[in-house]
């Protein structure tokens, strides 16, 4: 379909970025932490990949390239407006060092229809968008998106090895920051008293 | 062999994942049926795997998809001169 479009069916891109729009608009929100923004960073890299489309190589997937753009139009917004917090650098996301979770005693399952309302959404959203970004793309890419190990580690242009440590810590991140919330949101248990 | 706790965490992501050596996954596995704390936290992190995981959470704004697409018929326009 790409080369389709480079040779004069340029219509055809509408259909080529409808699976990867949910994809990257999330990780522009992500970093920008606003709707409009996301959405205008999102617009702007589609636009990007369409006027570069003829440089896309096919040495990547179509959707790896498109989120590689979708990080460097967020970054270089992110800079712009010095909106949002920088990465820790003190912090090196590769170095040992453990995250430790959120110690519960029990845990009773969140069933999916919690995603029905939007406080819950929210609540998830705010806690991915607070992660240190070098661990918010790679779970971004990995849990969210569904990217393959080698695939996010290529986006990122870093090891595997190191994309599994930050991959780890995020999980235990998201663990510790979301558990104690989330847990509230089972109703509390009820005894009823036999007579 | 005993494992403790928090040598445990360090292994919750490979053991989601499935990617633990099968001596590691037998040894946190063993350690897993015994600790209420490590199974809760294992418990809760594949809970929130799942919740992040759908497609409810990043849900595009009412209208994106139209705006995006009238933004770029007319970079196709504009393209075409």
């Amino acid at each position: 379909m790409i080369a389709r479009i480079v040779a004069g069916e340029p219509h055809l891109f509408h259909d080529l970025i409808r699976p990867y729009e949910r994809r990257v608009y999330a990780m522009a929100l992500s970093f920008l932490h606003n709707e409009a923004d996301a959405e205008d960073a999102a617009q702007d890299a589609f636009l990007k990949a369409f006027r570069n489309l003829a440089g896309f190589r096919g040495e990547s997937q179509f959707g790896t390239w498109l989120i590689s753009i979708t990080l460097n139009e967020a970054r270089s917004r992110l800079r712009r407006t010095k909106a949002a917090p920088m990465t820790s650098l003190d912090l090196d996301p590769d170095e040992p060092g453990a995250v430790s979770p959120a110690l519960l005693r029990d845990w009773r399952e969140i069933p999916s229809q919690a995603l029905e309302r939007q406080e819950v959404r929210v609540l998830l959203q705010e806690a991915i968008a607070a992660l240190p970004e070098n661990y918010r793309t790679v779970f971004l890419l990995r849990d969210v998106d569904e990217l393959g190990t080698n695939e996010a580690a290529a986006v990122l242009n870093i090891t595997v090895a190191s994309l599994k440590v930050r991959l780890h810590r995020a999980r235990m991140m998201l663990q510790k920051s979301l558990a104690p919330s989330l847990k509230h949101l089972n109703p509390t248990r009820r005894w009823f008293q036999w007579l | 062999m005993v494992i403790e706790c928090k040598h445990v965490w360090e292994h919750i992501s490979g053991y989601l994942d499935g990617t633990l050596d099968p001596a590691l996954l037998a040894i946190v596995q063993l350690h897993l049926e015994h600790c209420e704390i490590c199974s809760a936290i294992l418990d809760s992190t594949r809970n929130i795997l799942i919740l992040t995981a759908d497609d409810r959470v990043f849900e595009l704004p009412m209208g994106f998809s139209e705006r995006l697409h009238s933004r770029l018929d007319e970079e196709i326009r504009s393209a075409a001169g």
